[in-house]
């Protein structure tokens, strides 16, 4: 498959999951496990430009497939605006959902770039977050996509 | 993490293919979104010796419009289906049901076909595909046959394809003109949950007379049910409040819940009725 | 109010924000090592049972497994009573707890470990583990549990402990009441629900010394249990905190970490356990459910004359539960001089609970505040007026002993009543069978102080490093850091913090009460103190003078100076490298107050409850760094939100939690609330150099309350029960 843009080769079992391929086999552990089951969205990566809960794909579904992590959301030692947004606006607090909701707002924005609160808050609605009450992500959202329009 | 139980995996690429495969083993499953079974493999309530992907028999993931109707490939994920044109032209019922499936990130992989095949009483696609007289066309060792998908659901988990046969899509007769559809469900939080209750309605009025209504219930019952008395209380008659609220009221009473974790069952039968006057309004208001 | 200040008050970016947005900070169960191998946890499908049999022959004997444990792996040293930096208990209930030996006492119920080479290998091996228990009766709640002849957990009586605080007499006092208010409240147990799950990984060395790295929120109390349980001196553990996924309490408690040591013993290599989201569910620690009744009386202008309170909470599976602190807490907002407060540690069969945000004040005060409500609208006062009429300020007793020094509790209430959300309308309801309501209240925390060490080299190049215990689970590196700085007269960017492990600096207590900002962001105050000092010593060598001053960075002696870079530049040449330390155990940690306005909407057909607009105030004594001191409000405002609507655990009467998932234990999703206002509020803590008084905690304390008077106030009906669900609405209003 097509990982972040480069192309890689692994081995998997059919039961592994593709999030268990990202971390274990290939020690791309950005991608968070929270629940196992679809419902905390901290293992979004997209596949194809779909926006998945990795722990719900196979591994060998991606076969031949294009899959982006947190990992490729930076372009070399420059943080894409969502991750400066992030920061900057202190948008995370401990910071195991982050890569998720980055993952997440980017497919967003990618599509969407003039995406409103209400449209950026539906969106992220598949991903959990304990600490920060929300506010802070959905201005590091807007300020993200103010700045690449 | 949880794990699941090893299982062979095959990426069908045809439905020749696929009923190939699926008539190998005794235990092989569908995937299609596989947000449902991933799930249940991983909690041990369902075990495969062999998994079949879908995903890559065309077919599978085809949204197809022409005269008579829809046809949804059976592992079409929801996002395709909430952004195709033609669903939201002649189906917004439809699309606003897939965007309502899971979240953003389940509804790049959950499928309709899929939410149907798993036949829980809570899946939101159902009540609406029952209200809109939906088909489930299947292939099998036997070929193709159709399922009119109220009959699709027979238990909790359990749907009516026989071993080896699997969905292929479902159609969706063309609404005559006059017709408007609508589901609604409850839940507590707005998003990611499970609905306590959902009602799918559709009805066509044709100068101010209903010609046809059907109306089904999610959630309160075993499998997604088909309230067919309410048909018969509409139809025939000009739209009025106290027609939905008896109609409403047919529907409530047609509710068999349990009481559970997720709501006690006089609350559901209570929403049951709540909402088929909400979607009753909606649809005759 | 900062202005004095160049660093405090400012809003730098974090030290470690990069590592967190690009996914390569390393969390507990990113650790990678040659030879890892996973284990599994087996546990108990009953709420109750002795335990008659354990057979781990056929998971041994499984392809791939590597060792196999139970409790009678452990040292089997004789009990006694340990202080492992959560109060004194017997060593048999924490060792209990880790590993059930006798009894499980709770569905979730660690009882044996299997390491494997594959986590699927270890999984499929621990279903092999053959138990036999005899299943027992269950108690679920405090009712049930506090009844005549109730199963008990331990010993005959499921009461473990009865505090009672009483000043003042009560009784009597309420004889002159011209308005009494008597109500019961009930709340269901909840949980922290971070996001990341319980993960460690141990490794017991060839050397004897034992390695651990895990998700915690104190490496110290890891490293301490971890030695007590294996019988182990403190020295020869070394517990090395990863990045922590959240925490809110539910990461003090030791689950795993003695399992996979044991583990590792067993097969010489390092073994990791990551548990599941049923196992944190299950088998960590929850925040009690509990039963209160409060009384307050007041005489006809509002002043509150006299209050009681019975408070009864779950201690969960031991006792040692977080009724001690909800008495502390019940009436601490209030003037009230006549009170009597009894509190009950109550066994039952769920998980050990353990400590979430201001552990069992927001239970207190959901009856208190609701009680407070319904005197406001008896006598006709308004809601924040009456509660300023009552306010505890400087110099006013708690029951519980202490006299408060300067607090914010006024202050506070003056915020809000100022705030342009009071006054303004409530807006129209979205359809015709919706209502809208507003409701207000108030709660303490008192925030602790405790042990913290830090330590700061000064590099040639003007910049510093500071290595420090405390875990970082929300910006904490910078809010220390901060303080370092703002004594150094450098920019926080110049300094470069590290979370370090128990071997590389001194004992630091818990990042939790509210304390880490406060005492290690105190011993980081020390320490730049020190290496200010020192560094006064080096410019004095230099320049051969007595006295050398220092301010904004700058040494001056006479018409000499030189910055701190510069002299930094310079310590090798008079007398090596320089580096301070700071160690503090302040006892004046200054109780946070924290207020809440909420705008609801209520569906009267559905009872659904939505939050409109939600503004959070809270004293924060300084604000060191405002976003992060507005991200603690936001963050416990929403657990509020989400303990106030829908979140419990919701059991079958066998004891087994039925809605163990993040889909069915519905914590609020970012759909399911509005943006949420902050005002902090500054009153200094007189205790602290820089006034800090911690504001992790208060901020979940006033959510419940303020929603159900908001409630009352759309609907006209009282909830008395969490949550507040739509059903409960529903049958309230039938």
């Amino acid at each position: 498959m097509t990982l972040n843009g480069e192309p890689v080769e692994f081995l998997a079992e059919p039961r592994q999951t593709l999030l268990e391929c990202l971390r274990d086999t290939l020690h791309l552990t950005g991608t968070k496990e929270g629940c196992g089951d679809g419902n905390c969205g901290s293992c979004c990566v997209t596949l194809d430009g779909n926006l998945v809960t990795s722990c719900l794909v196979l591994g060998v579904e991606a076969q031949g497939r294009s899959v982006t992590t947190i990992e490729g959301i930076a372009r070399g030692n420059d943080l894409h605006p969502l991750q400066k947004a992030f920061i900057e606006h202190a948008a995370l607090q401990c910071g195991i959902c982050t890569p998720g909701f980055i993952v997440a707002a980017k497919a967003l924005l990618d599509a969407e770039p003039a995406a409103d609160e209400e449209r950026i808050r539906l969106w992220l609605a598949n991903n959990l977050c304990r600490c920060t009450g929300y506010d802070k992500i959905v201005r590091a959202v807007q300020a993200a996509a103010k700045e690449m329009r | 993490m949880l794990q699941m139980k090893p299982f062979e995996y095959i990426a069908a690429s045809s439905v020749d293919d696929a009923v190939r495969a699926l008539g190998s083993r005794a235990d092989a499953r569908v995937l299609a979104g596989g947000t449902d079974l991933i799930v249940q493999l991983k909690s041990g309530r369902r075990e495969a010796e062999l998994v079949v992907d879908v995903k890559r028999i065309p077919e599978l993931t085809a949204i197809a419009m022409d005269a008579d109707g829809l046809r949804l490939g059976a592992a079409a994920a929801c996002i395709h289906i909430a952004a195709n044109r033609d669903v939201r032209t002649h189906y917004p019922a439809l699309a606003e049901v897939a965007a309502l499936i899971g979240g953003t990130a389940i509804q790049g992989r959950a499928s309709i076909g899929g939410n149907l095949c798993n036949a829980a009483p809570s899946a939101d696609a159902v009540p609406l595909l029952i209200a809109l007289s939906a088909r489930a066309r299947v292939a099998g060792p036997d070929g193709r046959r159709e399922i009119a998908v109220e009959d699709f659901c027979i238990a909790p988990g359990k749907n009516a394809l026989a071993p080896g046969e699997f969905l292929v899509d479902v159609f969706i007769p063309k609404p005559a003109s006059g017709t408007r559809a609508k589901y609604l469900r409850f839940i507590p939080r707005n998003e990611m949950d499970i609905a306590v209750a959902g009602v799918g309605v559709a009805a066509t009025v044709v100068d101010g007379k209903i010609t046809m209504a059907r109306l089904a219930l999610a959630s309160v019952a075993p499998t997604p049910l088909f309230v067919r008395e309410v048909g018969g209380a509409l139809e025939g008659q000009a739209p009025s409040a106290a027609l939905i609220e008896q109609a409403a009221a047919l529907a409530q009473a047609a509710a068999r819940p349990i009481s559970d974790m997720r709501a006690p069952a006089d609350y559901r039968r209570h929403i049951c009725g709540v909402l088929s006057r909400r979607a009753l309004s909606a649809v005759l208001g | 109010m900062s202005t004095a200040y160049n660093v405090i008050g400012t809003r730098p970016p974090r030290h470690d924000g990069a590592d967190k947005v690009t996914g390569r900070a390393i969390y507990g169960a990113d650790v990678q090592m040659a030879g890892l191998v996973h284990g599994a946890v087996v546990r108990s499908p009953h709420a109750h049972a002795r335990i008659k049999r354990v057979d781990t022959s056929k998971a041994a004997a499984f392809p791939g497994v590597m060792a196999v444990v139970t409790a009678d792996d452990f040292p089997q040293t004789p009990d006694r009573i340990v202080d492992l930096g959560e109060g004194e208990t017997p060593l048999s209930y924490v060792r209990g707890n880790v590993l059930a030996k006798d009894k499980v006492l709770y569905e979730g119920h660690a009882i044996a470990a299997v390491a494997a080479n594959s986590a699927h290998a270890a999984e499929q091996a621990a279903r092999l583990i053959e138990i036999e228990y005899d299943v027992l009766p269950c108690v679920l709640n405090v009712t049930d549990a506090m009844a005549a002849g109730a199963p008990a957990l331990h010993k005959e009586s499921n009461v473990t402990d009865h505090v009672r605080h009483a000043m003042g007499d009560s009784d009597s006092a309420f004889a002159s009441a011209a308005v009494l208010i008597e109500r019961e409240f009930k709340t269901a147990t909840v949980h922290q629900g971070y996001i990341e799950p319980h993960a460690a990984t141990a490794l017991w060395n060839n050397d004897g010394r034992v390695q651990v790295w895990c998700s915690t929120q104190g490496a110290f109390v890891v490293r301490d249990v971890v030695a007590c349980l294996l019988d182990l001196p403190v020295s020869r553990v070394k517990v090395t905190p990863t990045e922590i996924g959240g925490g809110f309490g539910g990461k003090i408690p030791v689950y795993i970490e003695p399992v996979a040591a044991l583990l590792s013993k067993k097969c010489g290599r390092p073994v990791r356990i990551v548990m599941t989201r049923r196992e944190v569910f299950e088998g960590s620690g929850p925040t009690p459910g509990s039963l209160v009744r409060v009384k307050i009386g007041a005489d006809a202008s509002g002043k509150f004359v006299a209050a009681q309170a019975y408070l009864a909470y779950e201690a969960g599976a031991y006792p040692g539960g977080m009724v001690g602190a909800g008495a502390m807490c019940v009436f601490a907002a209030y003037d009230i001089p006549n009170q009597t407060i009894d509190g009950y540690d109550v066994l039952v069969n769920k998980p050990s609970t353990a400590a979430y945000r201001a552990p069992g004040a927001p239970n207190a005060a959901f009856a208190t505040e609701s009680v407070v409500d319904e005197i406001a609208r008896e006598l006709k006062i308004d809601p924040i007026e009456l509660r300023l009429r009552n306010a505890a300020k400087e110099g006013t007793r708690r029951a519980d002993g202490p006299k408060f020094k300067k607090i914010g509790c006024v202050e506070v209430l003056e915020a809000m009543k100022a705030h342009a959300h009071y006054a303004a309308p409530l807006g129209e309801p979205s359809h015709a069978e919706a209502k809208r309501g507003r409701g207000v209240a108030i709660g303490y925390w008192f925030n602790i102080g405790f042990a913290s060490s830090c330590v700061i080299s000064v590099n040639a190049d003007g910049t510093a490093n500071l290595i420090e215990g405390s875990t970082d689970i929300g910006g904490s590196r910078t809010s220390i850091a901060m303080q370092a700085a703002e004594v150094l007269g450098i920019p926080v960017e110049k300094l470069n913090p590290s979370v370090v492990d128990t071997d590389t600096i001194g004992y630091t207590a818990v990042t939790g009460g509210s304390r880490t900002t406060f005492a290690t962001g105190w011993a980081a105050h020390d320490a730049a103190q020190d290496v200010v000092a020192q560094m006064k010593a080096r410019a004095a060598k230099l320049w051969e003078v007595a006295d050398v001053s220092f301010a904004q960075g700058v040494f001056r002696a006479g018409d000499r100076s030189m910055t701190f870079a510069e002299l930094a530049a310079r310590l090798s040449e008079t007398g090596g490298p320089v580096v301070g330390q700071g160690s503090v155990n302040p006892r004046g940690a200054g109780g946070s107050f924290a207020g809440v306005i909420v705008d609801v909407e209520v569906d009267t057909e559905t009872g659904k409850t939505t939050i409109v607009r939600f503004t959070s105030v809270q004293d924060a004594g300084r604000a060191i760094h405002p976003s992060y001191v507005e991200g603690q409000m936001q963050g416990g405002s929403v657990q509020g939100i989400g303990w106030a609507l829908n979140e419990e655990y919701w059991m079958s009467d066998g004891g087994r939690m039925m809605n163990a998932s993040l889909l069915d234990y519905r914590m609020p999703t970012i759909l399911d609330v509005p943006p949420i206002d902050t005002v902090i509020v500054e009153v200094p803590n007189p205790s602290h150099p820089f006034g800090v008084r911690g504001v992790g905690e208060a901020n979940i304390v006033p959510p419940t309350p303020a929603i159900a008077n908001a409630i009352h106030d759309a609907l006209g009906v009282r909830l008395r029960k969490l949550p507040m669900n739509p059903p409960s609405i529903v049958a309230a209003l039938a």
